[in-house]
């Protein structure tokens, strides 16, 4: 084991970037992210890299485009509406099948909002943020350590896959500090990408990286063939925590910080003898269906706890098939709720409420 | 299973984050779990700032203390802003320098070290913070000398190598009152 430090969540993912192998950064300062940048600036120069403050968010995530086409690790990151300025960004990126990094440590919304934690773009996230059918890898980190270790995952996922991954923090998860072991982290060799623009040297036809195709049958073909691509993933990359589930007659499903808070309900419930446990995805897309599948056929009720006006609710609904009743405990606009008010909710749910 | 919760809060520039963080790593070094959490936002540029932190024998839940077993105030908004928060049988520390009145609940400990003053007197006018850390150490039977110079050297960079000594006089003077 190696030797912890005291890191910010943000600061985590930065490094856990550097170790990954991400030598390009592009971003635009906003709260409560802006740690990333600043690490990002002070460490890439040092390293060789690029650090570079682009005029925008718009720019920033173009400037991912570009690096990715030449087949390099690259990153951005943002909060709330810098990422709905990405969006665009985005969906470009899908439809080239480009491999990139996006961290968005939300912040209260919806408009330019408030710079408190939030879970509100959950729908952003998962649904894929910009026009166009794709999606996007969504990884939801809960605590400091995990912030680095999925953003490890995330590059890797994106290059496998050639799609964009989304770390999903919150601005409680990127302020924090925990103990964070970097040097566990492992990174396994990047794949080849054959596809990129890298010069033909003269031996090969040009690799054209593009969004643009006219002809609809072609477009169309493009499209059926990432969706298949998008199925194998939802088979095997789907990952969730289960805590307490085993006995469980009620699951509490909750991510990143909402989790945390409801670990802390869950024990203090467990103590009056309800029955009760946790399901928290760490993947958001793909949504880990199978578990709460599972869990559907041994709990009476499930309770979605999120830091938005019910989101990821929907979610647990179709993933538990409407089999059992799904209620919401929330908060929204930059609060968080708190292990009473969750408690609360498990209470009123072991008593057949909802 | 233990689990402490502190809540720090002050002014911007009073060092409550620099606290937070020394209590964090002294808690890291002695291998415990532990947690920082910030407020974070426009009330860092001379309004109130605070900052949870929880140092615990076992897995740390949600890093937000909202119930502290320890309140340390280093002004009166904070003091009035979270007294009633504390834990019955709980702890608060107050810069009594700072804040003219007494804690009003009979239902925990209260302490009074007048941090200020004592800094300004003993030509450490910054760290008032560490003195009140050195009281709350003593008092919790928690003062450590090998983890607290640990810590130190964890929160002071090396650039600034010469504030060590001044830091742990600071905490030392703390854990005489």
């Amino acid at each position: 084991m190696s030797e912890k430090v005291l890191m910010k969540g943000n600061e985590a993912i930065a490094e856990a970037a550097i170790i990954a192998g991400c030598r390009h950064y592009f971003g635009y300062p906003i709260t409560p992210q802006t740690e990333i940048a600043a690490y990002m600036a002070k460490k890439m120069p040092k390293i060789g890299g690029t650090f570079l403050q682009a005029e925008s968010e718009i720019a920033a995530i173009n400037m991912v485009y570009g690096v990715s086409s030449a087949g390099l690790r690259v990153m951005t990151s943002s909060s709330s509406p810098g990422v709905s300025l990405k969006g665009e960004g985005l969906s470009y990126l899908a439809g080239a099948d480009l491999p990139a990094l996006i961290v968005n440590v939300q912040r209260g919304g919806p408009g330019l909002g408030g710079i408190q934690p939030s879970q509100s773009d959950y729908f952003q996230a998962t649904r894929g943020g910009g026009h166009g059918d794709y999606h996007m890898i969504v990884l939801a980190p809960a605590s400091v350590q995990e912030m680095a270790e999925l953003t490890v995952k995330g590059f890797e996922l994106a290059d496998t896959y050639r799609m964009t991954s989304m770390i999903l923090a919150d601005g409680t998860m990127g302020q924090m500090m925990e103990p964070v072991a970097l040097d566990d982290l492992r990174v396994n060799p990047m794949p080849a990408k054959p596809w990129a623009t890298t010069g033909t040297g003269m031996k090969r036809p040009h690799n054209i990286v593009n969004s643009l195709f006219l002809q609809p049958e072609e477009l169309e073909k493009f499209n059926f063939e990432r969706y298949e691509r998008y199925a194998r993933i939802e088979e095997t990359e789907a990952l969730a925590e289960e805590y307490l589930m085993d006995d469980a007659e009620i699951a509490v499903a909750a991510f990143g910080i909402a989790a945390r808070v409801s670990k802390n309900a869950i024990d203090e419930a467990r103590k009056m003898g309800i029955k009760v446990g946790l399901i928290r995805p760490i993947t958001l897309w793909p949504f880990p269906k199978a578990v709460f599948r599972k869990a559907a056929d041994h709990v009476k009720s499930m309770i979605s706890v999120e830091l938005s006006m019910g989101q990821m609710i929907e979610d647990v609904r179709l993933a538990a098939e409407c089999r059992v009743p799904v209620s919401l405990c929330n908060r929204a606009g930059g609060m968080i709720p708190s292990p009473d008010q969750v408690l609360a909710a498990i209470v009123s749910a072991a008593k057949g409420g909802h | 299973m233990k689990t402490t919760q502190f809540l720090f809060s002050g002014f911007g520039g009073q060092g409550i984050l620099f606290a937070g963080k020394f209590l964090a790593y002294k808690g890291l070094i002695e291998g415990k779990q532990v947690s920082w959490l910030p407020s974070y936002g426009p009330e860092m540029r001379g309004g109130t700032a605070s900052c949870s932190v929880i140092v615990s024998d076992g897995a740390v839940g949600s890093p937000i203390v909202s119930k502290p077993d320890v309140l340390v105030a280093m002004n009166l908004p904070s003091l009035d802003r979270f007294e009633n928060a504390v834990v019955p049988g709980g702890m608060i520390f107050a810069d009594s320098t700072l804040i003219g009145r007494k804690v009003a609940r009979d239902d925990v400990k209260a302490f009074y070290v007048p941090a200020t003053q004592l800094a300004n007197e003993n030509g450490y006018p910054t760290l008032a913070n560490m003195i009140l850390l050195g009281k709350i150490l003593a008092e919790l039977g928690e003062f450590d000398e090998d983890s607290v110079n640990a810590a130190l050297s964890k929160v002071i960079s090396a650039k600034h190598a010469d504030m060590k000594e001044v830091n742990l006089n600071a905490l030392h003077s703390g854990m005489a009152q």
